[in-house]
């Protein structure tokens, strides 16, 4: 109805529609941050092999922005190297969505936080096997 | 797409009556009330007219009302009046006000003015006692709202009011929210000082007004003409003013049903939503609260992302989440009552007002389940829950 929206409409499809949420069966990798002002939790798992993400989920308590960051992100890096998943930064996450309001800006951290936090989980579980 | 308005607090659909009298009053009434010709005292008598419904609304006199620009401005200019015209003295409000009282007090605070701000119990209440305990031999003025905007609870003010006099202290409510709800008489609760807006009461946005009792002394905000007892320069704003005089008056005479219909169509969107949804906390006061307000908690999820939901369902309600504010600190009212952090972020605002009707309700309630359903569902917080009884719905004291 022409009523200008907080989100654009890639955000907003990401936040109905979101992709790969849930947990894994056995994850290689789990990553868990909360961002500490806004109170906001993401969760995400990762299954890996071959040095690349087979498959990715997560879980978010949060803002529109939270969820829908969580959802591009696993669209992002599902069956790239983890080396390449560890390039992604909160502004790639925001870029992909075609932005996002300037007081979500850090909405995206807790994406990318979340990812590098599984990876580094699992790289650390290779380290100790 | 069913479009259903839940956010009356934040403001109301003007009235077709008040509407009407605005758009009469624009284009026709169109002089400059300081004007001594025929034009200029045709708006100067609509506006006494008004001045006078208005304080026929709260039994005050109409020598006691100042037209504002809204609540905003009535705050201000009650609590700057005072300190500044008093030079010096203490200040005393409490931490659950709207942020035109707070933010307010802090900026006397930076020009030395002391301020105690009264914490308040889990409900959001403050009691007289802890006024009177706060009141010092220096303090000029106590600023306690009426009824909060956030989540409905009301305060006191009867009891209030009977402290501040004996203590010879003035008293400032701010009853933007009250009015229209519950009966506000400035005699009956002793007060000094009240604060009035159009918007909230089916009137226009941009004017209100503040009731200074006969014989409080105010320092006014900016300097100017001597309008509005030299309290409030600038050329008035007529059509806003008559409007506001006729959303008064409405307010007044329609407000037993009106408290009726309000509370009627809040039960049953509270008593819908803690049957169809578990984990739904009621937040303020269970029986001392505005009858339009439902303020809730959806246990593990976020509240921006529930308004997100029922929005693309036409419904409108607002939140006290970080979130939503771009401030990144929930409610400081919910703060204040001692909510829990990851609470306060799943609080959700329905205010009912007085075209809602129950078929609206039951939209509501025919969306919203399946809505938080799917927010739980990817909600760490809720995959890790403690479950609860089946169905179980967690009150204040479960
Ligand atoms: C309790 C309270 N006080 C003051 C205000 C400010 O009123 P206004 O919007 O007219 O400036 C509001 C509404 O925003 C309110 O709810
Ligand atoms: S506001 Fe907290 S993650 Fe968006």
């Amino acid at each position: 109805m022409g009523e200008s929206q907080v989100y654009n409409d890639k955000v907003m499809e990401h936040f109905f529609n979101p992709r790969n949420v849930g947990e894994l069966e056995e994850p290689d990798g789990v990553g868990r941050v909360g961002n500490p002002v806004c109170g906001d939790i993401m969760k995400m798992e990762i299954k890996v092999s071959d040095g690349r993400i087979r498959d990715i989920k997560f879980m978010t308590f949060g803002c529109g922005a939270a969820i829908a960051t969580s959802s591009i992100v696993t669209e992002l890096v599902k069956g790239k190297t983890i080396e390449e998943a560890m390039e992604v930064t909160n502004h790639t996450v925001a870029q992909a969505l075609g932005g996002l309001p300037a007081p979500k800006m850090h909405c995206s951290n807790l994406a990318a936080d979340a990812l590098h936090r599984a990876i580094e989980n699992y790289r650390s579980r290779q380290n100790r096997t | 797409m069913r479009e259903v308005y839940l956010d009356h607090a934040a403001t109301t659909p003007v009235h077709h009556e008040v509407a009407a009298l605005v758009e009469e009053h624009m284009l026709q009434v169109y002089g400059n009330p300081s004007s001594l010709h025929r034009f200029g005292r045709r708006a100067r008598a609509a506006m006494e007219e008004a001045r006078e419904r208005v304080a026929r609304a709260i039994a005050a006199e109409p020598e006691e009302i100042v037209f504002t620009s809204g609540g905003t401005e009535s705050n201000n200019l009650a609590l700057k009046g005072v300190a500044i015209r008093a030079g010096r003295g203490h200040l005393i409000t409490t931490q659950v006000e709207h942020h035109a009282v707070l933010h307010t007090c802090e900026a006397l605070e930076k020009q030395g003015f002391p301020i105690t701000y009264l914490p308040v119990d889990r409900y959001g209440r403050v009691t007289p006692e802890q006024v009177a305990a706060a009141i010092t031999a220096d303090t000029v003025l106590v600023s306690v709202m009426m009824a909060n905007n956030e989540v409905g609870t009301i305060q006191p003010i009867a009891a209030i009011g009977a402290i501040c006099r004996e203590r010879g202290v003035l008293l400032h409510t701010d009853a933007v929210q009250s009015f229209g709800q519950l009966n506000v008489d400035v005699r009956s609760l002793s007060v000094d000082l009240l604060t009035l807006s159009g918007h909230k009461v089916y009137g226009p946005k941009g004017v209100g007004a503040l009731y200074v009792r006969r014989g409080v002394r105010l320092a006014p905000l900016m300097q100017g003409g001597g309008h509005e007892r030299k309290r409030r320069p600038g050329t008035e704003n007529v059509p806003g003013i008559v409007g506001l005089g006729k959303a008064a008056e409405l307010a007044s005479r329609d407000l037993p049903e009106r408290a009726r219909h309000l509370a009627a169509m809040r039960d049953r969107l509270t008593r819908g939503i803690q049957e169809k949804i578990g984990d739904v906390v009621l937040n303020g006061h269970p029986t001392e609260r505005l009858p339009n307000n439902a303020n809730l908690c959806f246990r593990y999820v976020e509240g921006e992302s529930v308004l997100l939901a029922l929005d693309s369902k036409g419904i409108g309600a607002s939140s006290g989440s970080a979130c939503t504010s771009g401030a990144l600190e929930p409610s400081h009212v919910l703060m204040a009552m001692g909510l829990p952090h990851d609470l306060a972020q799943g609080s959700v605002r329905f205010s009912v007002g007085r075209q809602t009707t129950a078929e609206d309700i039951d939209y509501v309630l025919d969306v919203l389940p399946p809505s938080i359903g799917r927010l739980r569902a990817m909600s760490p917080l809720y995959a890790e829950r403690v479950p609860e009884a089946p169905g179980a719905c967690v009150t204040e004291e479960g």
